[in-house]
């Protein structure tokens, strides 16, 4: 699977969407995350992976400024984030997809209104237009018959559903995912996971932070391995999870496997 | 006999009160709705400076007796000389004090949103004034509307007390009436009645207006579904 993605990123080229360049962030004296470079080209799906408290959230969060990183480069095909010029910082974060572990849908909208009111408020569209679209996106993540319920009324999966189809909507050049299954109740997992493999076979740039390792090891293009603040290891699944490698990815994920995951 | 024949005639003039205390009313807390909004914002999203100006001025309004207030805003209006109406006074009075209490109630509810709402607005690139007025806000004044009606039946009452600057409203209609006919018991019941009707049907009007706007399915965590008692 993770060739399919590999054949299409190798059609389009390979051209980088998203660079991070020496990404530090201190929080209270406390270094949270040290010197974090990354590359994500058209179409490739990067998995972060590590320990809760390794940084993982945090990289993804300073990636589109939620969280202001310290130093560092961010750069979105090739071009530089400035941080000081708003505008320019809303514009970026517009074409940067995020789903959130706690889905973090407007509790006070429909589905629908979910999805729209970015399209609306962001890209400036109407609202037959937004609503159009947003039928759209709730259609492609399986959702559509569910559009009118609010978040209250949905159930984990289909709320972090609508977030993807959220995230969708703006057309995003890549999307952030948070652990987007973290939250979910195992049964609900599925789902999620069936829609975010959809995208990467549809050719979708993405950076997710996870502990599905089978799901990381069939569809990532490359793991990232991060440790008290610091990507610590960089490869392909089949190089890092190899039987006999000694890296610590691997070490992390028998762990993973002992603790019944 | 007499009493209810004093009532009977007395009741159109204090009913004209009742018309100026419930416009003094709702003009200051339109007032304190306008104000409070900002302040309220300001105080949880602004800088140092903004949360002190903001905090400052409630803690001022908080602090200061309403009474102390009217009688302050008449000795400033006699030293500037200007000559402003008791009415406009009473209403700025209240507006400012119910300013600095409805900014503490849209405050709180600003402040019991999860945090992940705005980060999720900006996360789509609304601008921060977009977040607030398109997500942070519609939720937040949902959640004020109890603390909101509660200030609106204090203010309704605390405004009996602007008859000091002459304000033609319930207490003071009541007051001269009282002192002509020497009817104080029947005509300050006939008060209580009025502020008691009006404090009713308002807070009925509130409660429906909260169940209106209600979300279905939501709640903050607490243990009562709201839908289910409306």
């Amino acid at each position: 699977m993770s060739e399919t993605v590999a054949q299409l990123s190798k059609k389009t080229g390979a051209s980088p969407v998203l660079q991070v360049a020496h990404l530090s962030k201190k929080l209270g004296g406390k270094p949270i995350l040290q010197d974090c470079s990354l590359t994500l080209n058209r179409g490739e799906l990067k998995v972060l992976i590590g320990p809760s408290g390794a940084g993982k959230s945090t990289l993804l969060q300073c990636i589109n400024c939620l969280i202001p990183p310290d130093e560092g480069k961010i750069l979105l095909e090739g071009r530089a984030l400035n941080v000081a010029d708003r505008r320019a910082l809303c514009a970026f974060r517009a074409q940067v997809g995020m789903i959130f572990q706690d889905f973090n849908l407007f509790d006070h909208l429909t589905a629908e209104e979910n999805v729209a009111i970015a399209l609306r408020k962001v890209r400036g569209m109407n609202r037959q237009d937004a609503q159009r679209r947003a039928q759209e996106e709730l259609g492609r993540v399986g959702m559509s018959r569910r559009a009118g319920l609010y978040p209250a009324q949905l159930s984990g999966g289909q709320k972090q559903r609508v977030a993807i189809a959220r995230a969708l909507a703006m057309d995003p050049k890549v999307i952030l995912l948070d652990e987007p299954t973290s939250a979910l109740d195992p049964e609900l997992v599925g789902e999620v996971l069936a829609v975010i493999k959809d995208l990467a076979r549809g050719g979708m740039t993405m950076l997710m932070a996870t502990h599905q390792m089978d799901f990381a090891r069939a569809l990532a293009h490359e793991i990232l391995f991060m440790e008290q603040g610091i990507i610590i290891e960089q490869g392909a699944p089949d190089v890092l999870l190899a039987e006999g490698s000694a890296t610590r990815t691997r070490d992390f994920c028998k762990h993973l496997l002992e603790m019944g995951a | 006999m007499n009493s209810l024949q004093v009532i009977w005639d007395a009741l159109p003039f204090i009913l004209g009160g009742t018309l100026t205390t419930v416009s003094a009313v709702a003009l200051a807390l339109g007032m304190g709705l306008v104000l409070g909004i900002p302040l309220a914002v300001g105080q949880v999203y602004g800088g140092t400076l903004v949360r002190a100006a903001v905090g400052l001025y409630v803690w001022f309004f908080r602090g200061v007796p309403i009474l102390v207030l009217l009688f302050l805003s008449y000795g400033l209006c006699m030293s500037l000389g200007l000559a402003v109406p008791p009415f406009l006074a009473s209403c700025l009075v209240m507006g400012c004090i119910s300013t600095a209490y409805q900014s503490q109630i849209f405050r709180g509810a600003i402040e019991s949103l999860p945090q992940g709402q705005l980060r999720a607005a900006r996360a789509l690139g609304m601008t921060d004034g977009c977040s607030i007025t398109c997500i942070i806000l519609p939720q937040a004044l949902r959640l004020s509307l109890p603390g909101w009606a509660n200030e609106f039946s204090i203010l309704l009452k605390d405004s009996a007390v602007c008859y000091v600057l002459g304000t033609q409203e319930i207490m003071s209609r009541a007051t001269a009436v009282a002192q002509r006919t020497h009817e104080h018991l029947a005509l300050f019941a006939l008060a209580g009645v009025i502020y008691f009707i009006l404090t009713l049907v308002v807070l009925k009007l509130l409660r429906a207006l909260e169940n209106r706007v209600h979300i279905p399915g939501y709640s903050t965590g607490g243990t009562v579904g709201m839908g289910a008692a409306g």
